[in-house]
This record gives structure tokens, sequence and C-alpha cells, in this order.
């Protein structure tokens, strides 16, 4: 939940963390502005008006976005998680009083975290803290399950080969892992990536 | 009550679980199913008390429909499919029984751009619609001279403006991941966008490619029509979950909405439905824009659907489930979901075909009889046969004529991978030619 029970020592803010506010709520986003200040982060904004937020994204490179959720720009950041695949952003989301209890959901899936509207600015660091935390862990997360989903493909790929060439060759299991990584290691190539092209030729022949 | 259920005993449908809804709609042109359903009590009469709800994203869409703030929403076709599987956020299971409309994109760019296109392939520009080799040639002259690739905008990666304008693309032999820049826009914001410059071009639902023509500031290349005949673009949304808590209530929807769409598909309401939905707590779009965007052009007879949006005629409102397979297709085509799916398993669970037979049944309406149909046989108006009693349908062709056997999705995609263009790779030297 949004709200800090009690007041937590102002700790410094650990390296310069960079919070972009994507709010064309004026008051609201000054206000916060000069919250986020007061607690040492460096707040970004996009320049008033219209504005290209993918470019404000890729340009100011912030660590935490912060966002209405009501905001057409939502589809723009959540397109934008493909756009910088190598680098998503946390990101905080202002919502309704009335929605805040069914968007816990999103939030146990580490996917964003939020602030209600109408909270005193104060309220909006140790949620941006959280967000930062929990979306690091997902980051974790993610990228030991998508890790350990990449080398079970690829050895897949790398037995499929191996069962071409033993067949098309009649050769043992051995000789054909050692053929692989022969012509893996003259093309300079990854193992997959030869395997792969075994099993694309096997298929065309 | 689940054992009278499962001995087959369907209750009557004036006992709702549920009268009261909120619906969400996006101000586009195919909202009108919705808007005129409320406007002229197409759901009062089915016996729902309905508020609407307008939606500035298709993320929040999506949020409140999982957060049960919206009972059921327009949305984006693929949206469905994606949820339920879980491609670019968390998995939602998502089902539709119905489709809220066909057709009604088009992809439109900068009038500098258009100004280059024809100066570099004259030709091209002649056709209708515009090969995409025009653009092609464009493309290749900016990387011979260092520039920067131009940008293409979509309103969201999981839509079939973005899977319409890749095949577009590719048939020209453009890869858009490499030799575009794809983004994301917001539908009222694209035209600003191509105005000053952020994008040279995008594929969005009408009204906003004909408001970039009303404006002088772009010119409509294609229309989406011709890309692929009568192609799926949104459909009615529920979570699954919501729809098995409410199947009685979910009938009456799906049967309020078929209902009004057959009433907008007749030319003489035409234009009281643009009337409605472009008011100001609609679409907010001038009449005329809505007009042109609706402008019927038929082919092949009274019946068939026409180009621009249809929402009724040749079983638009019937959730093909190989609409389902091809959007799944596509998503695997250019890398949305990285595994193979089940094929089969996941339109069926997504696409409730049954639903809408049991929802159309007191409407007395011909209905289709199979779940799916193959894509691309047809290049002309048709009779489906397989139907409580036949149906006219449109052409479903494809703009390079292949087909698509919704039965063979693996063996499609393997054809249309061959039509990509390789990435641009350092090729490794190659020392023995492969034996």
């Amino acid at each position: 939940m949004a709200q800090s029970t009690q007041k937590a020592p102002p700790s410094p803010v650990p390296q310069d963390l960079r919070v972009l506010i994507v709010d064309r709520t004026v008051d609201r986003s000054h206000a916060l502005r000069e919250a986020l200040e007061r607690e040492g982060y460096v707040v970004l904004m996009p320049p008033a008006g219209r504005f290209d937020l993918l470019r404000a994204v890729r340009e100011l490179a912030p660590d935490v976005i912060i966002v209405d959720m009501d905001s057409p720009d939502r589809d723009i950041l959540e397109d934008s998680r493909r756009v910088f695949l190598e680098q998503p952003k946390p990101i905080v989301m202002f919502v309704d009083e009335s929605d805040s209890a069914s968007i816990r959901a999103a939030v146990d899936a580490g996917v964003a975290s939020y602030v209600v509207k109408g909270a005193s600015p104060e309220r909006v660091r140790p949620v941006v803290e959280v967000a930062l935390a929990r979306f690091r862990a997902f980051q974790e997360l993610k990228s030991e399950l998508a890790e350990a989903r990449n080398s079970l493909a690829e050895r897949k790929l790398v037995e499929r080969a191996k069962g071409i060439l033993m067949e098309r060759r009649g050769c043992s299991e051995d000789d054909a892992y050692r053929m692989l990584r022969q012509m893996a290691m003259s093309r300079n190539q990854r193992l997959v990536d030869v395997a792969r092209n075994v099993i694309e030729m096997a298929t065309l022949l | 009550m689940l054992t009278i259920r499962s001995a087959g005993w369907a209750a009557p449908d004036d006992q709702l679980e549920k009268s009261v809804l909120r619906l969400g709609f996006v101000p586009l042109l195919d909202a009108a199913p919705l808007v005129i359903a409320k406007e002229r009590g197409f759901f009062r009469r089915h016996g729902l008390d309905v508020t609407l709800s307008r939606e500035r994203s298709w993320a929040n869409v999506r949020d409140h429909l999982e957060a049960g703030h919206l009972d059921a929403a327009q949305v984006l076709a693929p949206m469905t499919l994606a949820a339920t599987l879980g491609a670019g956020t968390r998995a939602v299971p998502m089902v539709t029984a119905l489709s809220l409309g066909l057709n009604g994109n088009a992809i439109t760019v900068s009038s500098d751009l258009h100004r280059r296109m024809r100066e570099v392939d004259p030709q091209a520009m002649q056709q209708c619609p515009v090969p995409a080799r025009a653009l092609k040639a464009v493309l290749d002259e900016d990387r011979r001279q260092g520039r920067p690739p131009l940008a293409f905008a979509v309103v969201y990666p999981f839509s079939a403006h973005n899977y319409e304008l890749r095949y577009w693309l590719a048939t020209g032999g453009i890869d858009p991941d490499h030799d575009l820049e794809m983004r994301v826009v917001p539908p009222g914001a694209m035209v600003e966008a191509l105005v000053d410059g952020t994008i040279d071009g995008y594929c969005v639902g009408e009204p906003w490619g004909a408001y970039a023509a009303h404006l002088g500031c772009g010119h409509t290349i294609v229309r989406t029509y011709d890309v692929w005949n009568n192609a799926p673009e949104k459909v009615l949304g529920v979570t699954r979950e919501w729809a098995e808590r409410h199947p009685r209530t979910h009938r009456a929807l799906v049967r309020a909405l078929i209902d009004v769409a057959r009433w907008i598909d007749r030319p003489e309401n035409r234009l009281e439905t643009v009337h409605v939905i472009a008011g100001e707590s609609y679409v907010d779009a001038p009449v005329e824009v809505l007009e042109r965007a609706l402008a019927a052009s038929p082919r092949g007879g009274e019946d068939a659907p026409c180009a621009a949006g249809t929402f009724y005629r040749g079983a638009a409102t019937f959730p093909w489930r190989s609409h389902a397979i091809w959007f799944l297709t596509q998503m695997l085509r250019w890398g949305q979901i990285d595994a193979p799916v089940d094929f089969a398993a996941v339109s069926a669970a997504v696409y409730r075909c049954d639903v809408y037979r049991e929802a159309a049944e007191p409407l007395g309406i011909p209905v289709p009889l199979i779940d799916e149909k193959d894509e691309g046989v047809h290049d002309g108006p048709w009779l489906l046969g397989e139907a409580t009693s036949p149906i006219a349908m449109g052409p479903d062709a494809f703009l390079d004529q292949r087909t698509f056997d919704p039965e063979a999705p693996l063996e499609y995609l393997a054809q249309l991978a061959s039509l990509r263009p390789q990435p641009r790779a350092v090729p490794a030297p190659v020392s023995h030619p492969a034996g």
C-alpha cells in the first residue's frame, strides 16, 4: 500500500536517483517535484505542452517513471518496455482512490507501484523506493527465468541438430556433437546458431 | 447449482446474475455498437442497465477489466489473446464471444513522406493500395545518405493495426524492426505527432485516418481492407473469471450488441449513428469526418460487408477462431511471443463461439455452425453454407493472395518467415560450403 505508517528518518537518496514525472496535471506535478527534490531526487520533467514521451525517456534516462493511471501515455510507456528491453523502467502510477484496492494485484506482480491521487507529496518517496526495490527483484527473477528457459531451448536445438546429423551422416552422437562444434569454431558462431542452421537446412532438403 | 448446470439445464436469461453494468470504450468509430446500444435503448431492451466509461489507453482498459471496475469493454481483438498468454504483461485470462466489427483501419503517411514516395516511385503511387516498394525506395535512399530511419506508429503492439501495417511493409521487403522505428502513439495524438514530425506515418482506426486527410496534413495510402479483406478489429472483451460468474449476463450483453450491430449496418441508420457517436462524450470528432470514415463502398451487393467499418453483415459479429489463430501467428512472426503456443487450445479458450451461438439463438438470425474458416480463399462475395441458414459473406483475401489454413498455422508461419528480410548481421566467414 502507498502509505508509510511512521515517518522514516530522511536517509540520503542513493546515487542521485532520477525520477521522470509524466503528468499533465501541472499543480500536482509541481508539488511532487518540490517534495522529491527536497528528498534529494533528481526530478526530470518533459517540457510543457506536447512532448515526445519516447524520446524523453530515451534522452533523460530516468530510473523511475511516475505517470497518471488514466493517462493515454500509458500505452507508450508499456511499449517502451519493448523499445528499451535492455533497460526497462519501474513505473509508479497515480490512481484514483476507488481504484487503489484492486490495483494491488498489479503491484504484487511487480509491474508497477501506485500512489493514491491526492496523497501528500511526502508519501510519494517511500512508494518510489518500494517501486525500485520491487522492480529490481522482479527483473532479477525474470532474467533468471529467461536464462533458464533459453538454455533449455538452446539445448533442445542442439539435440535436434545432433539427431539430424546422426541420421544423415550415420555417425555417433559424439561425432555429431564434434561436427557441430567444429562448424561453430570455424565460422566463429555460437553452437546454438550452428544447430539452428543445420535444422533449417534439413527442413529445406 | 453446479449439478443442475452439468445436467444441461439452461436457466432463462431473464434471470441475470447482474443487470447494472459498466462498459469501457475507446473513442473510435467501432465503439458505435456500445454507444448506440446505450443511446437507443438496446441494452435496456435486453434487461441491462449500462454505464459507459470512456477510457484513454488500452492498458487502462485491460487493468480496469482485471480489477473489476469494468464488466466488459471494447478491446483490440489480439489483446484478449495477449492478456491470456501474458504476452507483454502478466497473464489475465480473457474471453470474447463477440466481434465488434470488421475493417476500418488505414495507413496514412505525412505529406512530406508522400511527396518523397511520389518522387522515387511515381508509378507505384498511382496504384491503390500503394505498394510498399515505394516506401522501401525512400528507406533505401535514407540509408545510403546515413539518415535516421523513419518512424511509424500504431496504437498498441497487440492490435490488428500493428499486424496489418507490418504485413503490408513485409510485402515490400521492409523489416519493420530493422528498417523503421516502430512506436506506439495513442489514437487521439496521432495526427499531432504526424504534424510535428515525431512520426512519418501510422496505421490507426477511423476516424483518425480520415482526420489527417481532412486537415490536409497526411495522405491515406492503404486501407487495411486491401491488406486483408474484412479483417477483424475490436471485440467485446471480458475476463474469463467474469464470464464464468455471469454466463446469463454475458449472453444478454452479446445479444444486445448483435441486435444493435444489425441496426447500425442498415444504410438508413448510418447517418444517425454518425451523429450520435460524434458527440462530445463519445468520439468527439466532426460529423463530416466520421461520415467519410463510414462511407459505404459495398463490394458484391447490398448484403456484403463494405470496406469501411462493417458491424453486422457477413457474420461480422461472429468471433471466428481462425481470426484468433491468425493473430497468434502474427505474434509469433514478430517476436511478441517466443514459444510456439497450442493454437487450437488457446483460440478455443479465448474465442467462445459457443457462447455467441447461445446468445444469438433467441434473435433468430443465421449463425455460423463452424468455428473456423480458411482465410484468404475468397476474393469476391461468397455464401457460407455451414450456417443455420446461408450467410452472404464478403471476400477474405490477403494483399499477397496467400491463403491461411487455421489447421496448419506453423506451415503458414514458415511461408511468411521466408518473406521476412534476413536480419542484418555481420556475415560470418564460411570456410567450407556446407555438404
